[in-house]
């Protein structure tokens, strides 16, 4: 239902004529392998008028105009890193759905491997650590411990 | 006067939940057992109130009364009754009072069927329910009032978005928010215990049917989403990553890592501090989705900024309920005594590694979800992080914690024998691999990790056959034998085998939906012909229809094997709505088995051609068939004599009147 306030918003930014999705028969190239490659690139890639839609889903215009440059650009024979490099320098880091490396996404891509290495380094130390003080012998009894324990053995009527 | 009675009654449950929120504290503080005992009716009176708020603008509803503003923006007096009684949560304000009111529904069960708790434990837990409550009847009342008239009534109202108009929407919110609201009974229990310093494995008895309640709500409500959204927005995608979606994710994985933590601490009296946390993370993600869905921050942090009112109301209650209750937890956690010691190697080693990797994967939705906005509020740098972000990240994530699910409950507790373990998952493991190898022979230049993928999914679903195998040693004694134990087995074990097979079930099916479906897209003209998988359809022409408040455009597609037989029609159909002046796409769905041919229509054309949208899902069912089957689980698993609440304490007095001898 909450997905639906958005896809609403999204609509309305986009004022789309129709709500079916994306890829239009008359967009789809002859060549299969580079209609495959160009469906596999605008999965990738935002339509930037709406809200968390790839170009391939979204029916908006701007959507259109996207899928249509990314078959372009592959006709003209870039490759796939060219295609998207070239979106990029056109329209910015905010059109890739998987941006890339960078010092501002340096958080982004290193906290769930951060997290992981972290919670296994803490599980092994404190493992280690159980381990330690399971082997530590008993600290051995003081003097006075020890006249005690001769005091009570020796007064045990058993013995 | 109906709707001035709810805003009332309304009014009246903020009294109520402020009682409840602070007589009882003061109780236990005085040791007053009288003002503790007030917690339990002030909570049951609360619930009253809010119900009779709820029913009072579902009434409004009902009748069509134009004159409250929400009515007149939401409903419609031509809308079929179920599409005027769930346009109650199609909106904002109605559906904080469908939150609130599952919120203070929950107050009063534990009220009621909490006899067994300690005195002082049930007291603060209700209060600090009733602070929740009052917090968010504070909202409704300030910045969300659903009773809020206009002078001159309207004699029609606006029609809900026609998208929302859906059977499966009667269903999905009510789940979702049983599922989210229920996790802060975990919360309530959780502060309870730090304020009273004191927790012992028994918290973990009383915490968990309620966790597993919301577990379960949570679970269906989501896959009920995901399906809603499958045949609804017309290209066949189940799952989005839309930031919606994953507010809802977020406290399932954590639900699900506290489901299993609390199962250490019950038995062995481990992971408390951990299970603490655990609890109060999982409902601070529920309040996270809250915020991030009804405070406008996801469409754009200047929306936010412009409109602030509601959103920073929302922020405010998560500062103080998340902060406070981190700050408590700081504070108090390392009062509490951690207890049950155990190898790394052991059930609860498993189930440590199974924490330790569903946080992670919880983490990296919660990243991903909350980076754009915080990158873009604190740099004005604008990035998209998508589905291929996830799927980079959950996925790994993920697929070990599947492959070591099926070796937790073949492990014993304290000292695992690994070996045996591996021993025993031999047979599922032998499956897994043909099944790989042959997918991986069958698949023509499909995606590589797709066979994998399948195999782990069914290591899974065998890794659980074989746990109920093993117990009731099906194999070894005479079936009779085998049948007996098999009845004889906790209902928990047999919970947790659904729960788990039904995992690997939802994970083949998305498995197969993802890699090896088809699609066709073309245009058609009458009679043409168009094959997908081994089906073959044929166009047969356009024709109207008229419903209650829209128009159909329906297609006619005959479907026939390719041999000729004929299988049946699909009508796909594009509907518009007058009212709103919009148009929506309702695909037609074939199941075939658990796979189902999915078709959509586009536009009719001028020279009288439609384009079409045909796809063939293999499997497809099973992503939801999946959640089912995680849901059986639960329901199994609750209804062990030893969980549920309000069992009477085994009777350990017969025991001793036994003779020793």
């Amino acid at each position: 239902m909450r997905r639906v306030f958005l896809l609403v918003l999204g609509l309305i930014l986009s004022a789309p004529t129709s709500s079916w999705a994306a890829v239009q028969p008359d967009e789809m190239l002859r060549n299969p392998a580079l209609e495959a490659r160009a469906r596999t690139l605008s999965q990738q890639l935002r339509c930037m008028v709406c809200q968390n839609e790839s170009i391939d889903e979204s029916d908006a215009p701007l959507a259109h105009d996207l899928r249509v440059l990314v078959r372009e650009r592959l006709q003209a024979g870039d490759s796939d890193a060219q295609v998207l490099d070239f979106l990029v320098a056109r329209y910015g880091e905010f059109v890739l759905l998987k941006p890339r490396l960078s010092w501002r996404t340096a958080i982004l891509w290193g906290l769930p491997p951060g997290l992981l290495l972290t919670g296994i380094t803490l599980l092994v130390v404190a493992a280690a650590r159980r381990r330690g003080r399971a082997q530590e012998p008993a600290p051995n009894l003081t003097a006075a411990e020890q006249v005690r324990l001769k005091k009570i053995l020796a007064d045990s009527p058993g013995s | 006067m109906i709707a001035e009675l709810g805003h009332y009654a309304l009014m009246l449950a903020l009294g109520l939940a402020l009682i409840q929120g602070t007589m009882p504290i003061v109780g236990t503080r005085t040791n007053d057992a009288v003002l503790m005992s007030m917690a339990a009716p002030t909570a049951l009176a609360q619930f009253a109130f809010v119900a009779m708020a709820f029913t009072a603008l579902a009434t409004c509803y009902v009748i069509s009364d134009f004159s409250v503003l929400n009515v007149f923006e939401n409903s419609n007096s031509q809308m079929p009754l179920i599409y005027r009684l769930t346009s109650i949560w199609g909106n904002h304000e109605g559906s904080m009072m469908l939150w609130v009111s599952i919120l203070t529904f929950f107050g009063a069960l534990v009220a009621v069927f909490g006899n067994n708790l300690p005195a002082v434990l049930k007291a603060n837990a209700l209060a600090v329910q009733a602070w929740i409550a009052a917090a968010f009847h504070l909202f409704i009342l300030m910045t969300s009032n659903p009773f809020v008239r206009i002078p001159q009534a309207p004699f029609e109202g606006q029609d809900l978005n026609p998208i929302l108009q859906d059977p499966g929407l009667a269903f999905h919110p009510p789940l979702l928010y049983l599922g989210y609201v229920g996790f802060s009974i975990a919360f309530s229990f959780a502060i309870a215990a730090l304020l009273e310093g004191r927790i012992d494995a028994a918290w973990a008895r009383w915490v968990r049917p309620w966790v597993l309640a919301a577990w379960m709500c949570l679970t269906v409500g989501i896959a009920g989403g995901s399906y809603w959204a499958y045949y609804t927005l017309g290209w066949g995608g189940f799952w989005f990553w839309d930031p919606v979606e994953n507010a809802s994710l977020m406290p399932w994985l954590a639900g699900t890592a506290l489901l299993h933590s609390a199962v250490v601490m019950e038995k062995r009296g481990a992971l408390k501090i951990w299970t603490i946390l655990l609890a109060i993370l999982t409902f601070s993600l529920s309040l996270i989705g809250t915020f991030l869905v009804r405070s406008g921050v996801l469409t754009s942090v200047h929306t936010f900024a412009t409109d602030p009112m509601r959103g920073v109301f929302i922020l405010a209650i998560l500062v103080v309920f998340i902060g406070g209750a981190l700050a408590l937890y700081g504070w108090r956690a390392p009062l509490l005594k951690q207890g049950g010691l155990f190898a790394p190697i052991s059930r609860e080693g498993a189930l440590v590694f199974n924490n330790l990797f569903l946080t992670t994967a919880c983490a990296s939705v919660f990243v991903g979800t909350l980076y754009p906005l915080a990158l873009e509020a604190l740099t004005g740098a604008k990035i998209s992080v998508g589905p291929p972000f996830f799927n980079a990240t959950f996925g790994p994530l993920f697929i070990p914690l599947m492959v070591v699910m099926p070796f937790g409950p073949l492990m014993g507790w304290k000292r695992g024998d690994l070996l045996g373990a591996a021993q025993r998952l031999l047979a599922a493991a032998i499956l897994a691999a043909l099944i790989m190898a042959a997918a991986f022979a069958l698949e023509q230049g499909g995606p590589v990790l797709a066979p994998f993928g399948a195999g782990v999914a069914v290591f899974v679903m065998a890794g659980a056959v074989t746990d109920v195998a093993e117990r009731t040693l099906v194999l070894r004694l005479p079936f009779r034998a085998a049948l007996r134990r098999a009845i004889g087995l906790p209902r928990s074990a047999w919970g947790t085998a659904f729960a788990h097979f039904g995992l690997g079930v939802t994970l083949l099916g998305i498995v197969a939906a993802m890699a090896w479906g088809s699609e066709r897209i073309a245009e058609m003209k009458v009679g043409d012909n168009l094959d997908i998988a081994h089906y073959r359809l044929t166009f047969s022409g356009l024709f109207s229809r008229q419903g209650p408040n829209y128009r159909d455009t329906v297609g006619r597609f005959i479907v026939r094997r390719m041999n000729g037989d004929l299988i049946g029609v699909m009508e796909p159909s594009r509907r518009s709505f007058p009212t709103r002046n919009m148009t929506t796409t309702q695909a037609a769905l074939m199941t075939r088995g658990v796979s189902q041919l999915y078709l959509s229509l586009g536009d009719p054309m001028q020279n009288g051609n439609v384009a079409v949208r045909l796809y063939f899902k293999p499997q497809v069912l099973l992503i939801w068939l999946g959640a089912a089957i995680m849901f059986a689980g639960g329901a199994l698993s609750l209804s062990d004599r030893r969980l549920r609440v309000g069992a009477p304490q085994p009777a350990k007095t017969k025991v001793a009147l036994r003779p020793a001898g």
